[in-house]
């Protein structure tokens, strides 16, 4: 049985597309854009530029739109839920009434919104990690961060600490995917019972699961140290970072498309002020 | 010649923090640039340690470690002690420090502070003699136990050490990996490397310049393979090579020439005769 297949979380998928030759810095940067323009405009048809935009990023990344797509389902969850919330709280005329839950029409349209609009949030926050490589990741937070550095904070180590995390997480998985197993065949159960008695289940898997993880983690440090890391030394790079043309040209761009579906939200606003 | 040793250990005492007793208890010990000494030893007997001491991740409690003259004692020199001598461990997954199979070769050079482009010939040489360069935009979790073994000696290289410290490192390999692993070994050799393995492995021992038995944290026995083999292996329950068997075997019914065990060479010249 394999528990803990299909969760992706966005995982880098390596490649040679331009997002993936983009500098991460200027990714960082466009995706914060992307959130900040998604959450700018309010009305529906917005969201038909920002489905555009999403259908364009298959030629842009060279991964498949059905890979893009699912890296949303570890929180379609959470985009239920939101778009539910939105549904029954949102006052205006009713279409549906059954006791007091009262479907309107404003409701109706938030959740649709709502829901939406956080899709498209986590699709373009995975689409940074899937074209990005962990590695260039933390480089391009901490050349961003590194202005901090003169007040203090530890932007070289955060962007190792954040390459380790990033690096953990198969370790962890496989490590999780090793106990469940090695318990199953002791004759653990941990599907039937409520959710208390499931979730009591786990400890057996919780408390070793950490044992090992700081255990390597304590190796790890150890094999860092043995291969010349020094915390907070000044590192170079394999692959130092380069901002070129075509980064600012992706930013320019950007900023332009984002200010196209601000201005079209705003007139159609007014438009509908007007009638 | 003049120079330093590589490794001059003398009265080594270590106890880690919290223990009852000494994990080494005086070692001492000299290896010279260029020499493959085979560490062994059983289990528990302070090889790890030893490794550890000379990569200087552990300060003796009791006398002092030089590496290439260097006190592991002086602060100010670890970080050139580091650079000479790397360290491989045993598990592989604990030393993969990038995604990425390239950037973390890189990770060593990069703590140096080189210039990129003295990195990526450093990478490049040291994913060559891994052979892995065909891995190279691999994830490294993606690479099989023997690649990612390759990977932490690639890791290791790519800091142009004058010396190798392997903690069991072929333990994950099969014969076939282990085999290529101790190719390359040899060919390191030859180019001046000084290699320290520890190992559990008769076969791998036998292929080494020199042996050194740990037992309870001491350096108890120092010698050739040929010598080791011949007697000394039995006082501390080592096993028995098959090939050095078959020597034995074939010595003792009187079909090779001569009553005691050469070196290697000479042992394969003689069975191929
Ligand atoms: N981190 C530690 N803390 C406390 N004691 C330790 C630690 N590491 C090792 N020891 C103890 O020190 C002694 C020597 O251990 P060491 O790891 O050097 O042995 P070894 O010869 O490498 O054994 P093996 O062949 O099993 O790898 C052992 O008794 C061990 O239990
Ligand atoms: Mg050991």
């Amino acid at each position: 049985m394999q528990f803990l297949s299909g969760i992706s979380l966005g995982q880098f998928i390596p490649g040679d597309s331009l997002l993936h030759r983009l500098d991460p810095r200027c990714k960082i940067i466009s995706t914060f854009l992307l959130i900040t323009g998604l959450f700018m405009a309010s009305k529906i048809p917005d969201l038909v530029l920002w489905g555009i935009f999403l259908l364009a990023l298959p030629a842009l990344s060279g991964i498949s739109l059905k890979t893009i797509l699912k890296s949303a389902r570890p929180i379609l969850f959470l985009v239920a839920i939101t778009a539910l919330l939105n549904l029954f709280w949102t006052p205006g005329r009713a279409v549906f009434q059954a006791g007091f839950l009262k479907v309107t029409e404003e409701g109706l349209m938030t959740a649709f919104e709502m829901g939406m609009r956080l899709f498209f949030l986590v699709v373009f926050a995975s689409m940074l990690m899937m074209t990005t490589n962990p590695m260039a990741f933390s480089d391009g937070l901490e050349r961003l961060l590194s202005p901090l550095s003169k007040i203090g904070f530890p932007s070289s180590e955060m962007a190792v600490m954040m390459t380790i995390a990033l690096r953990f997480i198969p370790t962890l998985f496989e490590e999780t995917d090793r106990i469940l197993k090695a318990q199953l065949s002791r004759g653990a159960d941990f599907e039937s019972g409520g959710l208390l008695k499931r979730a009591r289940s786990f400890i057996p898997v919780l408390i070793p699961l950490f044992i090992l993880v700081f255990q390597r983690a304590e190796n790890l440090a150890i094999a860092m140290e043995s291969r010349c890391y020094v915390p907070g030394m000044a590192r170079t790079r394999l692959n130092p970072l380069v901002w070129s043309g075509k980064e600012t040209a992706a930013i320019l761009g950007l900023l332009a498309f984002i200010t196209a579906v601000v201005l079209l939200d705003r007139s159609y606003f007014l438009g509908f002020v007007a009638i | 010649m003049g120079k330093d040793p590589i490794f001059s250990l003398r009265g080594v005492e270590f106890a880690y923090p919290g223990a009852s007793f000494y994990a080494l208890r005086g070692v001492d010990l000299e290896v010279s640039e260029g020499e493959w000494v085979a560490l062994v030893g059983a289990n528990g007997s302070g090889k790890s340690t030893l490794a550890k001491i000379c990569n200087a991740l552990l300060i003796p409690a009791q006398g002092d470690c030089f590496v290439m003259g260097a006190n592991t004692r002086e602060e100010a020199l670890i970080p050139d002690i580091r650079r000479n001598v790397s360290l491989v461990f045993q598990n592989p997954e604990d030393q993969i420090v990038a995604s990425i199979v390239e950037e973390d070769v890189a990770f060593g050079p990069e703590n140096l502070g080189l210039p990129s482009s003295e990195i990526k010939r450093r990478v490049d040489r040291a994913l060559g003699l891994a052979g892995l360069l065909n891995e190279r935009r691999k994830g490294s979790f993606s690479l099989s136990g023997g690649q990612k073994q390759r990977l932490a000696l690639a890791g290791a290289l790519a800091l142009e050490p004058a010396a190798l410290l392997l903690d069991e490192s072929t333990s994950m390999l099969d014969p076939e990996g282990r085999l290529s692993f101790l190719s390359c070994l040899g060919s390191l050799k030859l180019s001046g490397m000084t290699i320290v393995q520890i190992t559990h492995r008769m076969e791998e021992a036998i292929q080494s310049d020199r042996v050194v038995v740990i037992d309870a944290g001491r350096a108890v026995w120092d010698g050739s393979p040929g010598d080791f083999f011949d007697g000394a292996y039995r006082d501390w329950s080592f096993e028995e090579p098959p090939g050095v068997a078959l020597y034995r075997e074939l010595l003792g019914r009187g079909l090779l020439p001569g009553g005691t065990l050469p070196d290697v060479d000479s042992m394969l010249g003689a069975l191929c005769l």
